[in-house]
């Protein structure tokens, strides 16, 4: 782990300018990507989109054989991938399931993606499992906990991941730093990379009443892997205040399209990711929607790896 | 707070917000907390709704969610995989007592619930007839063979017409020409990527689960026989040959072939 954690400190931390043309340190190119869902496997190989990478839930590949793994292993011979995880409950307090990190493990082997990536959040406690990103008090304890895990799983898997800043409804009494100081340690003390969901920043601020692009210029952007784009549903708190609530299931807001821009003038062009799981349209859709995000990156579409940031043995 | 009384109070909607819980504007935390309590029951309701398609369309949308409702609160996904959860609920049918006029939801659960498991289960090529040829002409005791079936095989007995219900569900829902109470027995294996459902003679199912609990040839043949006179084991043979549900042939000592 010593040997890692010297390998990452030291990019983790030196001074990049606001603006730069050097971008994604996951691995993946700078180009839009959609959610790979299995209503889309076939469409997906018989079409074959001109798009930059596909994400799958790591979750849902986690079993022995069958369509799942057929289709992802075919479209994989195209296709960049990114692996998502929404289990591993790195902000749990229970130590990390080692089982999981294996069955992650064998799943990168398999697949080899680009980068793979994890929500700063908890899904699990005792022997159930939740299936929601669940909100962490923004406090010591939690920090170091949250780096142990995050240190554990790139001990494990060999390779950097992606921390992702959550949606959030509640805020923590026992918090002592806000979200973007708690992230910014975490991603200085681990060297793990951000992944950088526009519409959660936009979600959460409106949730707590926060400026977005303040929380945006507090967050350590030169670390920025990969970008998530989404849509959100409206409901309202018990003062009348809006609270927005992550859904996945609808198009990306005008708003959060303003905020995606704001963030890639100053992070260069970023692989990006537009997240469907509920109403999913047609691959074509999607892929139509993704285009938005290609067309907001500013720079000629000149795609550049990073190698130095990629998997590494 | 700790996470402990957090994860307990999303799954009991009637114990109150945990304190240590605020709001930007001062607001009650319990209708934010509320969100979370929707999102964990709600997406597992899903997850229950789409492993049991058929069940939900006997009973209607509005009963399903209701019933799933309480299950997915007294038995929460143990593993972070869904597609292994609802495991279960089956069980929990039998025993929903408002589900009871209808007796044969819980076996259209369990061979929904095989149906799932099959689509997952893991890959295995389907024995050749090629292969079965060279296993019936190796000179060995033919009785104690063992028949390996594949991974995603599973039987479904019932008391009730639970293929004919699930098939007609497949179509238009009609079942008008079912009668539920004639019982009848499901094959569910996975053919290349597709997963199938057959029609088993009640021999032919004792048959199976025989070969899967590891007997012999001749024993699996003679329990079938027990159980229907006519059981027929070239034709059932053919029938699983057919649809790729044995993978291969052990000879005693554990030779495959």
């Amino acid at each position: 782990m010593s040997t890692l954690r010297t390998f990452l400190a030291p990019r983790a931390t030196r001074a990049v300018p606001a603006v730069r043309r050097v971008h994604t340190r996951s691995g993946l190119i700078a180009r839009a990507g959609v959610g790979l869902k299995p209503e889309h496997f076939r469409d997906v190989l018989e079409t074959r989109p001109d798009i930059g990478f596909f994400e799958v839930h790591a979750e849902n590949y986690m079993v022995d054989g069958g369509p799942y793994h057929h289709f992802l292993g075919r479209i994989r011979e195209h296709y960049p991938l990114s692996l998502h995880g929404v289990g591993l409950s790195i902000g749990g307090e229970d130590p990390l399931d080692e089982a999981h990190l294996d069955r992650l493990a064998a799943l990168i082997k398999r697949y080899q993606p680009a980068c793979f990536s994890e929500h700063l959040a908890w899904s699990s406690h005792g022997e159930v499992f939740l299936n929601d990103l669940l909100p962490v008090p923004y406090d010591r304890a939690t920090l170091d906990r949250v780096c142990e895990h995050v240190d554990r799983v790139q001990e494990r898997l060999q390779r950097q991941m992606l921390l992702e800043n959550p949606s959030t409804y509640l805020e923590f009494e026992a918090s002592t730093m806000d979200e973007a100081a708690f992230l910014t340690e975490v991603i200085h003390r681990t060297g793990c990379g951000l992944l950088l969901d526009v519409n959660n920043v936009h979600v959460s601020c409106v949730n707590h009443g926060r400026d977005a692009l303040v929380f945006i210029d507090n967050l350590p952007l030169t670390t920025v892997g990969e970008i998530h784009l989404a849509g959100f549903a409206t409901d309202r708190d018990a003062a009348g205040a809006p609270l927005l609530i992550d859904s996945h299931g609808a198009p990306v807001d005008d708003v959060v399209w303003g905020l995606y821009a704001a963030v890639l003038a100053r992070t260069g062009p970023m692989p990006t990711l537009l997240e469907r799981d509920n109403d999913v349209p047609s691959l074509a859709a999607l892929i139509a929607e993704s285009q938005r995000a290609e067309d907001l990156m500013p720079a000629p579409a000149e795609p550049k790896l990073c190698s130095i940031y990629g998997p590494r043995s | 707070m700790n996470q402990a009384n957090f994860a307990a109070t999303l799954l009991a909607p009637n114990l109150p917000c945990p304190a240590g819980l605020r709001a930007w504007n001062g607001s009650d935390p319990t209708v934010r907390l509320a969100v979370y309590r929707n999102n964990v029951v709600s997406s597992l309701i899903d997850a229950v709704a789409d492993t049991f398609p058929v069940t939900q369309e006997l009973v209607g949308e509005a009963f399903f969610r209701a019933m799933a409702s309480v299950f997915v609160r007294q038995h929460p996904p143990r593993s972070r995989v869904l597609a292994h959860y609802g495991g279960a609920f089956a069980d929990f049918v039998d025993g929903f007592e408002p589900a009871r006029s209808v007796p044969y939801l819980a076996d259209v659960a369990r061979l929904e619930r095989a149906r799932v498991f099959a689509y997952h289960a893991a890959d295995a090529d389907p024995l050749t007839a090629e292969r079965l040829g060279v296993a019936m002409s190796s000179g060995e005791d033919l009785d104690a063979l063992r028949w390996v079936c594949h991974p995603s095989t599973s039987v479904v007995v019932s008391r009730h017409a639970i293929v004919s219900l699930w098939a007609a569900h497949q179509v238009n829902g009609d079942l008008s020409a079912v009668d539920p109470a004639l019982p009848e027995s499901a094959l569910v294996v996975r053919s290349g990527l597709d997963v199938l459902v057959l029609r088993l003679a009640g021999g032919a199912a004792r048959f199976v689960i025989a070969l899967q609990t590891g007997a012999e040839l001749a024993d699996a043949s003679a329990l079938a026989a027990d159980e229907a006179a006519d059981f027929d084991l070239p034709n059932v043979l053919a029938l699983l040959m057919g649809h790729g549900a044995l993978i291969s042939v052990q000879f005693p000592g554990s030779r495959s072939q």
